[in-house]
């Protein structure tokens, strides 16, 4: 018990969530009843429907709203607890969708620099920061960039060199790719592995596209604000049918499998890679 | 169309002028825009238009393009002229219809003129070397000393520098949106004042929605990136008074000076005084 918490990222314990009013004032309830952990040094995959609440879901985590019922634990913390919230927002960061709506200053290396300002950081090492984040999201030759004037994928990775900067133990993508052309979404994705491989951060991806998490630790599958899958990629990629019914798209190859098996081809039913598909078709 | 727009645009060359502390610049500024409006007689334009140039050339900015920054406002200079040109009572030089042009009224309109051009100038000059965030920095540190202002000086400062940072994606917002209703058939360039600004809803309703979705996900983002107002912020960059700075402030004080000597010199230059 005592091992289990001191590993603990985030810990979701049986979520309500209910915005009071939409577009025809109506109350909807986002979350329904979501329990889930994170641990330390995971890479989480979160999928699902327009709607099913993975966004909700995501601000939950870092305290920009408040379960209207249940708690949610960040690193040890309550985000309930009101003297919490600047330690729990640091500790996890979040990168959002939308690459022009995030980033703050006319100068690259100043937009990194916005977190730890707020964090009321020294100077001195605020630079130090500064140039540690961009070297890691390989920007440096930008830093006197403006940031309208980079590509989606260049945006992006500056917001996450901005919250790099904060140092936070997690950090949470609320669909980082979505708005980037393949390149750009190529260039996201190495970098947010490589945050988790070497610099063994905490990533929680939320995504529309699944080629992103065949190689996460984890998928979580959200249908209606519940959780209603939950497991490795090959455990949750292999049951198509079911993915199909909440609305849910399978990596490329693993269709291409389903659709094989249909045709009578016996091949197996969890490959998730064109490597993989090879093998399977080769032997 | 909308990239013409020279105002509030930074333009580095790496000049000394550029490497003056921010508020060094913004303190001779509005003392310069303050000392045109006390200026009563050309001797004083003159000196003016002398000091400017001495800046220009300093800044290694060309010419062209602090120029440039005046033609967006020529219909505002012009209307101000004739105007005055035609409004002012005194002794008539001209009739033109049922109008007369005065010599009171040529002076005054001059004047006006000249002011409102070297502000413009001097103001552009200012914001072309002047990087954008340091010229908000600057702003936040002067308004400290202005009464009333004093306690948003740093929320002031804030909305500068994310319109500054915004200005450019929506101008870019702007230009797809007009594609996108020209693609259907809208038409800008031609029809009278009212056709042509009717024409103009169907792009203000799409910029000023996606205005206001860009800000709300913008809040959302400083928030979790711990933005909570200035108190106990601190910056990368600090401000730095260096001795270039309190030279160049020397020599703006005898500027400023000299400026309001001119308006004690009665021989006339052109106009009778
Ligand atoms: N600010 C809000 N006010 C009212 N209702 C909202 C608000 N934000 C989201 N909702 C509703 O809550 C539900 C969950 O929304 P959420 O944004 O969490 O979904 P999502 O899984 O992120 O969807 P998407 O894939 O489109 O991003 C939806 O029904 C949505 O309409
Ligand atoms: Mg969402």
């Amino acid at each position: 018990m005592i091992m289990e918490s001191k590993n603990r990222m985030i810990d979701v314990r049986d979520v309500y969530f209910t915005y009071p009013h939409n577009n025809e004032n109506e109350s909807v309830v986002a979350l329904d009843g979501v329990s889930l952990h994170i641990e330390k040094g995971e890479f989480v995959g979160i999928i699902g429907h327009n709607g099913s609440g993975k966004s909700t879901l995501s601000k939950l985590l870092n305290a920009i709203i408040f379960p209207t019922q249940g708690d949610v634990i960040v690193s040890g913390l309550n985000t309930k607890d009101h003297e919490n919230l600047w330690t729990i927002r640091q500790t996890a960061g979040m990168v959002f969708q939308n690459p022009d709506n995030q980033l703050v200053a006319t100068i690259v290396e100043e937009d990194v620099a916005f977190g730890p300002e707020n964090l009321g950081v020294p100077p001195q090492e605020i630079r130090e920061r500064v140039d540690r984040a961009l070297a890691v999201v390989e920007m440096q030759a930008y830093a006197h960039q403006k940031p309208h004037q980079l590509s989606g994928g260049q945006k992006q990775r500056i917001a996450i060199a901005g919250i790099l900067a904060m140092e936070p133990e997690c950090i949470i993508f609320d669909e980082p790719t979505a708005m980037l052309d393949p390149s750009g979404r190529r260039e996201v994705m190495e970098t947010i592995k490589r945050l988790n491989r070497d610099k063994d951060m905490t990533v929680i991806h939320i995504t529309h596209f699944m080629e992103e998490i065949v190689a996460a630790d984890r998928i979580i599958v959200l249908d209606k604000g519940k959780v209603v899958m939950e497991g490795e990629p090959r455990t949750i990629f292999r049951q198509v049918k079911r993915l199909k019914e909440i609305g849910l798209d399978v990596p490329q190859m693993t269709e291409l499998a389903y659709e094989l098996r249909i045709e009578g081809l016996k091949i197996a039913d969890d490959v998730l890679s064109i490597e993989e598909m090879v093998n399977a078709l080769c032997q | 169309m909308l990239k013409d727009v020279t105002i509030g645009q930074y333009y580095p060359t790496g000049s000394v002028i550029h490497k003056l502390d921010p508020r060094t610049k913004i303190l001779f500024t509005t003392a310069f825009v303050v000392m045109l409006f006390f200026l009563n007689n050309l001797w004083g334009y003159l000196a003016t238009f002398v000091i400017l140039v001495t800046i220009t050339l300093l800044s290694k900015i060309p010419v062209g393009y602090i120029i440039r920054g005046i033609k967006g406002l020529v219909l505002i200079i012009m209307l101000t002229v004739v105007l005055n040109l035609f409004m002012t009572p005194g002794t008539t030089v001209a009739t033109v219809g049922p109008l007369t042009v005065t010599l009171e009224g040529l002076k005054v309109a001059t004047y006006m003129a000249l002011r409102l051009i070297f502000l413009v100038i001097g103001t552009s000059i200012m914001t072309l070397t002047t990087s954008p965030i340091d010229l908000t920095d600057g702003m936040e540190w002067c308004m400290r000393f202005v009464p009333f202002v004093r306690r948003y000086a740093h929320e002031l400062a804030m909305m500068m520098s994310i319109a500054l940072r915004f200005i450019p994606t929506l101008m870019e917002e702007t230009e797809r949106i007009m594609k996108a209703q020209k693609a259907r058939g809208a038409n800008f360039e031609t029809g009278n004042i009212i056709s042509r600004a009717k024409n103009l809803i169907p792009i203000l309703i799409p910029l000023f929605i996606s205005a206001f979705r860009r800000a709300d996900e913008l809040a959302t983002a400083m928030e979790a990136r711990c933005y909570r107002g200035g108190e106990n912020r601190t910056r990368m960059k600090q401000l730095t008074f260096e001795f270039r700075d309190g030279t160049s402030l020397v020599l703006m004080v005898m500027m400023i000076v000299g400026l309001y000597l001119t308006t004690m010199i009665q021989i006339p230059l052109i106009f009778p005084v």
